[in-house]
């Protein structure tokens, strides 16, 4: 199929306008209309993978029209090794968040399919644009979708949080967009590969970096620009956050790989430190701050943003291991292997695909509570597992996860990242690995209290344990968690040769050499 | 000086202008002399009066004369807007006849005020010299003036029409003085001449001197009528005090003809003088981008909100003009038919919502829109992003492209102001989404609009998304004008 990934972005966009064309009074029907969208472009998703040939690091499933002549804007779509993964991680989360909101949702349900059937569509067009003005047509469209969830089906705080996330991410953006405009200005192409070869100097590229920094920090979200997501999470309904912290998040990640590290590579390197000091205090300080949440998608969130921090510390600790010199040799600083950059970077990419699996499946055991009992402080529960013993199960699987236990997918990348920083420098391997005790600390603390000792709460009691619908969804995303976590090989396979090509991009100076 | 020789074939380069002045004539004739039942048809006529027109003007595209002595000129961009001109205004009387059906308003003199006014516009597109452009903008003016005081027993509407005559006024005559300045030194009224003979060669220190005064007068006027900060104290009130379906035709079509007044006399009577009105014109759009983006924030009656925001809208438009390429000149044009698209559309919605003497002006009476009226609701949810410049929308791209040849011109710094203030002013848009979306309303609100009124705005709304979509054509026509 030549324009596989057409079809992937607009069949669910215009599957969502027959969705809301059928309407909120037909409610069946829009439902299962949803879900067969939903399943067929995930199944769809699946031919990428299938056909991906990961020997090339050039683009893949290519198409390329013209779209606004004046200024050699194309609509210019392909994919490789680092797009893909989060494309299927896409196609698979608005599946299980279509039918987690299956019997949730009373209110207005075609729109809320809808929404997340476009959202998902856009989203796609954001990891698969090659033209960067279309890339940011997509990326600055995904917020409207999101905002209507959280505005619309949020709880009770749900326009602050809407409009703050609306606004918090508008303003990143458009610094984006004018770096953008600038570049073209230079190089003629909004063609993102021809922004990667554009020579800059290196007052332009830090420039740049920071206008891009701005945009993909608040997205991932970075301290200390992270304060929209915990309000996000608190508000939206359980779809909204699952999508959110899936995939929402991954679109800053991805920013960092495909725009600031091949474009600035000068200035990347440059201000490596800042933000290797801000990643570290994102997962540190922040775990601290989860630590003390008396509301469980709080936590969540906060122990999002800490997990979020090994990504953007995998991307940039390279700077610090290796170093390419002047005849194009790449060269180790600390006498690390090559190795140790891919762990990195590679880590950063493995911690992103499991942060998808694992926070959209914490997200969705707060959902199931929260369903119940209507509330999401911890101090409602206690002793969950006593009626609901599957449901604890899964729970503790999943919190597990999040903690980092070896076996499940979010050992994999953390570990990979701490590998590779420790290559860098001790130190920040040394506070990374504090996740490990701060992550297992807010996690399983949280566990212990909703889920184990005496039952306080006399609802607790009446509570009926998972129906079939939340344990299917539950039970594929554990598969998914645990086999990531002992087999994640084919991910890595699937990436590594695109990583390779970016790690000599980021090594690459761009100064134009004035002789 | 000027020989006034009449050639009878020349008249067909003017036909649009005088089938409409003819049309107005029949219509008014018509209507005094029609029975009680047959009245209605004067709506109908006055909209095929326009219809034809347009098509006159249409078929004139790509023809180019100039004419009655060289007062009077016919270029594509003269048939252009007017091309738009005709069309957003049958769209625009499309809406306005539902405005004056719930408000017992129907006095057909509006219409053939709103026909005169529009012919007033044409003038002024086809003007070729200072009179013609005169004549055109109080031809314009002395019938908006009327039309707002159409609503004669309301004391905001009376209160707007005065103010808006006075201040009306004060810009005209600064706009004369400035005139009178220009023909001073270049001793001609024609456009051509002026053009020719305002050359920073030619003429003394003492006479750029004056020129440059008129300049700023001209400057001063042009922004008077577009409502740019710091001349922009009447459009608030004005567009508040108006009945809906006028501030709608206010805030609409004249910013076409004020265009068109903008580059009659200064890119093509002034451009060697062209420095010196684009650094006027660069502050003014800061300007105006900065207080209508900032002071809109603070508003609780939507055409306020819109007021302002259309004050921050001009404020992109003269970016467009201040950077002084044929680029520039075409963004700025789209940015201006993108921003009539858009207005159109809002005050549409807004006139859905009138209903029974009732009438809907503050933003709470948006509240819960979405559940009584969804698809009223998108439109205005795709209007408000559009105006907020978010893709996928025409108002996106109208602002990427001024972006882009402002950015191109070496004013990055212009632009990062530009898009900061486009932040802040997501904001109040977001305020509407919000009543429309997040808010429930108690009581419920019944909108039961004609079919012709639908349809239009529905194709009004699906028109900012696919125009979106696919810009390249429109951006292409902007740009050739010039």
């Amino acid at each position: 199929m030549d324009s596989l990934l057409s079809i992937l972005i607009w069949l669910p966009i215009f599957g969502g306008v027959a969705v809301l064309l059928i309407g909120n009074n037909r409610s069946q029907l829009a439902k299962w209309t949803s879900v067969g969208i939903s399943i067929l472009v995930f199944l769809l998703s699946i031919n990428l993978f299938l056909d991906f040939d990961t020997t090339t690091s050039s683009m893949q499933f290519i198409e390329k029209t013209s779209w606004i002549s004046q200024f050699n804007i194309f609509y210019h779509l392909g994919i490789d090794g680092i797009s893909m993964p989060l494309i299927i991680l896409t196609t698979f989360s608005t599946i299980l968040v279509i039918i987690a909101g299956w019997e949730v949702i009373k209110d207005r349900i075609a729109d809320y399919m809808a929404a997340f059937l476009m959202m998902e569509g856009i989203i796609i067009g954001v990891f698969s644009a090659m033209d960067s003005m279309l890339y940011y047509v997509f990326w600055e469209a995904s917020l409207i979708p999101m905002l209507l969830i959280i505005g619309v089906w949020g709880g009770q705080n749900r326009v602050y949080a809407a409009i703050k996330f609306f606004l918090y991410t508008f303003l990143g953006s458009v610094f984006m967009l004018v770096s953008l405009i600038y570049m073209y200005n230079l190089g003629g192409s909004f063609a993102i590969s021809d922004m990667h070869s554009l020579p800059l100097t290196l007052s332009q590229q830090s420039w740049i970096f920071w206008a891009f920094f701005l945009a993909f920090a608040v997205k991932v979200p970075m301290f200390p620009v992270h304060t929209w997501l915990p309000d996000a999470h608190v508000q939206a309904p359980t779809g909204g956050s699952v999508i959110l912290a899936a995939i929402m998040l991954k679109m800053g990640g991805y920013g960092f790989f495909r725009f600031s590290l091949p474009i600035t590579p000068d200035a990347s390197f440059y201000f490596a430190f800042v933000v290797i000091v801000l990643s570290l205090i994102a997962i540190v300080y922040i775990g601290f701050v989860a630590l003390v949440q008396k509301d469980m998608k709080k936590l969540i969130a906060y122990s999002s943003i800490s997990h979020m921090g090994f990504v953007t510390l995998g991307v940039f600790t390279l700077f610090s291991i290796m170093k390419m010199d002047s005849n194009g040799e790449l060269l180790s600083i600390a006498g690390a292997s090559i190795e140790s950059a891919y762990l990195g970077l590679e880590g950063a990419m493995i911690q992103m695909v499991s942060h998808g699996f694992i926070s959209a499946a914490m997200f969705l055991v707060v959902g199931v509570l929260y369903d119940r009992l209507h509330s999401r402080e911890i101090s409602t529960y206690g002793g969950v597992v006593n009626s609901m013993p599957k449901f604890t199960g899964f729970a503790v699987l999943f919190a597990m996860a999040n903690a980092g236990l070896p076996g499940t997918s979010g050992f994999v990348g953390e570990f990979m990242v701490i590998l590779g920083a420790l290559q860098a420098n001790f130190w920040y391997a040394f506070l990374a690995a504090m996740t490990l005790i701060v992550g297992a600390a807010y996690t399983l603390w949280m566990v212990k209290r909703v889920f184990w000792g005496p039952i306080v709460n006399p609802d607790v009691k009446t509570l009926n344990d998972v129906n079939a619908r939340e344990f299917g969804i539950l039970a594929i995303l554990a598969v998914a968690v645990l086999w990531m976590g002992v087999y994640p090989q084919p991910v890595i396979e699937v990436m590594h040769v695109s990583i390779v090509n970016l790690l000599e991009q980021a090594l690459t100076t761009k100064i134009p050499v004035i002789l | 000086m000027m020989n006034f020789n009449f050639n009878a074939s020349e008249l067909i380069f003017a036909l649009p202008e005088l089938f409409l002045l003819s049309a107005i004539s029949f219509v008014l004739l018509f209507d005094l002399f029609a029975g009680e039942q047959y009245k209605k048809f004067t709506y109908h006529l006055s909209q095929l009066a326009l219809i034809i027109t347009g098509v006159l003007a249409f078929s004139l595209i790509g023809e180019s004369a100039t004419i009655f002595s060289g007062t009077f000129v016919l270029d594509n961009l003269g048939s252009t807007f007017k091309v738009f001109i005709l069309g957003f205004s049958v769209i625009a009387l499309v809406y306005s006849r539902q405005y004056l059906r719930v408000h017992e308003l129907l006095r057909n003199e509006y219409y053939i005020l709103a026909l005169m006014s529009i012919l007033g516009m044409m003038v002024m597109v086809s003007g070729h010299s200072l009179l013609t452009l005169y004549l055109g903008l109080e031809i314009m003016s002395l019938s908006l003036y009327a039309l707002i005081a159409t609503a004669r027993d309301r004391a905001f509407a009376i209160e707007a029409a005065l103010k808006y005559f006075v201040l009306g006024a004060i810009a005209s005559g600064l706009l004369l003085y400035g005139m009178s300045m220009i023909y001073g030194i270049t001793g001609g009224l024609d456009i051509a001449q002026i053009s020719s003979f305002a050359s920073l060669t030619t003429l003394g220190p003492q006479q750029i001197l004056i020129l440059n005064f008129g300049l700023v007068f001209l400057v001063i006027g042009v922004a008077f009528k577009l409502g740019a900060v710091p001349f922009h104290m009447w459009v608030p009130d004005v567009y508040q005090g108006s009945p809906t379906s006028v501030t709608m035709f206010l805030s609409t079509v004249p910013k076409i003809a004020a265009v068109a007044l903008l580059v009659r006399l200064l890119i093509d009577g002034l451009s060697n003088f062209q420095h010196y009105w684009a650094d006027l014109f660069m502050i003014l759009a800061i300007l105006s981008i900065a207080v209508g983006s900032l002071v809109a924030l603070t508003q609780v009656n939507i055409k306020r909100m819109l007021a302002y925001s259309t004050i921050s809208h001009v404020g992109f438009v003269l970016l467009g003009f201040a950077t002084g390429v044929v680029e520039g000149y075409g963004s700025a044009v789209f940015y201006v038919l993108a921003y009539i698209l858009m207005s159109l559309a809002a005050f549409g919605s807004i006139i859905v919502l009138n209903r029974n003497g009732f009438e809907a002006d503050q933003i709470s009476d948006f509240r819960g829109l979405s559940k009584h009226s969804p698809w009223f609701a998108l439109i205005m949810l795709v209007v408000m992003l559009s105006m907020a410049g978010v893709p996928p929308f025409i108002g996106f791209y109208s602002k990427l492209f001024i972006l882009q040849q402002v950015v191109s011109e070496g004013y990055v710094i212009l632009a990062i102001i530009a898009v900061i203030f486009a932040v802040i002013s997501a904001y109040y848009y977001l305020q509407i989404i919000k009543t429309m979306y997040f808010d429930d309303s108690d009581e419920e609100i019944v909108i039961s609009a004609p079919i012709d009124l639908k349809t239009v705005l529905s194709v009004n709304g699906i028109l900012i998304l696919l125009i979106g979509l696919m810009p390249s054509f429109w951006m292409n026509l902007s740009v050739s004008l010039f």
